[in-house]
């Protein structure tokens, strides 16, 4: 078993294609408000689990920070992730680069969804669009975008 | 992800996707991508490392200065050498009338608990199978290995999300028997070649194959290149 051979199965894998690139000019860094969306299926442990095929994404609050892992994928290390979130979920460098004023803050919602999809018109159409008004209504400027 | 970035950012918000699979990205072209050659699960690169992440994050903030779309590439890899195999000393056998799968579970039940208590449980029991259950869902799969139906064997839930209860279960308890962090998928071979619960779940998938179930009931018990 290989890193390479899993990742050679989704080679062929058909992309989304999009007519345009939507660009959004960001405030500068110093001033930007910035959150962590992963597609790892995080969710905290009282919230509701993914299902298989889950087109929905879960918040992630700040605090606590007690995130569990819940993707059906087994094609994937866990225990980078179980060693140290910020192996996927970087909020603890996020912290870090605030107190430090390379970023202005951080927002205080982040957001887990289903990564391993295959139909996604659910999450173009429904709850893509819906976790960008959840995170623009918390005045977030930048978003991080992290795969497992 | 790179869906989710072109619908953020046409709602106003700015971008940055990682990307681990370097056609993956190129083929969906995020408005800005940041393809970082690291094993999958592991976006950030390597674990309790703040000034690798810090590096990685740096990167990846720098796009946000292009006035356009951009594509980059992390000038460092992380390459699975695919053969190192998590190094964890293993409980003795202690009951002789448990199957050996059963036995191995009780025994590696304190490291886990261990590392429960040390790093909480983010990958361990508990999706489907609680703790207590891991032995009773291990027994489950011992019967379909033996050939048993997997509809009459007391699986407790779909097959492939017992088996990430049972491999969470292992993988966090090695984290308490081993010195050191191991490198991706080290611990997944090491469950998977090593252990008996892992050689159990291996032959109940490969009878599930053989019996003609349908593939998605048994394919997803274990990566998809075994």
């Amino acid at each position: 078993m290989a890193d390479s051979d899993i990742k050679a199965m989704t080679e062929n894998l058909d992309a989304v294609e999009f007519d345009e690139t939507a660009f959004t000019v960001p405030v500068p860094l110093t001033e930007a408000k910035v959150a962590i969306v992963t597609s790892a299926s995080l969710h905290h442990p009282d919230d509701e689990d993914f299902s298989p095929m889950d087109t929905g994404y879960r918040v992630l609050k700040s605090e606590p920070r007690d995130y569990v892992m819940g993707h059906w994928s087994p094609n994937f290390d866990v225990t980078g992730f179980a060693l140290d979130i910020n192996t996927v979920f970087p909020i603890d460098r996020l912290d870090e680069l605030a107190a430090q004023g390379v970023i202005g803050s951080v927002a205080e919602e982040h957001l887990a969804y289903a990564g391993n999809q295959f139909e996604l018109s659910a999450i173009r159409m429904d709850s893509g669009p819906a976790g960008a008004k959840f995170l623009k209504e918390q005045d977030v400027d930048v978003v991080l975008l992290t795969p497992v | 992800m790179s869906t989710l970035a072109h619908i953020f950012e046409s709602e106003g918000l700015a971008t940055i996707a990682f990307g681990s699979i370097k056609s993956q990205i190129e083929a969906t072209a995020p408005p800005r991508g940041l393809w970082c050659d690291f094993p999958l699960g592991r976006p950030l690169g390597v674990p309790s490392d703040p000034e690798f992440q810090h590096r990685v994050l740096g990167k990846a903030f720098e796009l946000l200065d292009s006035p356009e779309p951009v594509f980059a590439e992390y000038d460092i890899s992380i390459t699975d050498d695919e053969t190192e195999v998590l190094a964890c000393p293993m409980p003795p056998r202690h009951d002789p009338d448990a199957h050996p799968a059963v036995d191995e579970a009780n025994g590696l039940r304190p490291a886990y608990e261990r590392a429960i208590a040390e790093y909480g449980n983010r990958v361990g029991a508990g999706r489907v199978v609680q703790v207590d259950d891991i032995t009773t869902a291990i027994e489950a799969f011992v019967k379909i290995a033996e050939g048993t139906p997997w509809k009459e064997a007391g699986v407790p839930g779909i097959p492939s999300r017992v088996s990430q209860d049972i491999r969470g279960y292992y993988e966090t308890a090695a984290l308490a028997l081993s010195d050191y962090a191991p490198p991706a998928w080290a611990g997944t071979r090491w469950f998977l070649d090593q252990t008996e619960a892992g050689k159990v779940i291996m032959a109940a998938r490969q009878a599930m194959a053989d019996a003609g179930e349908q593939n998605p009931i048994w394919f997803y018990m274990a990566p998809g290149d075994r």
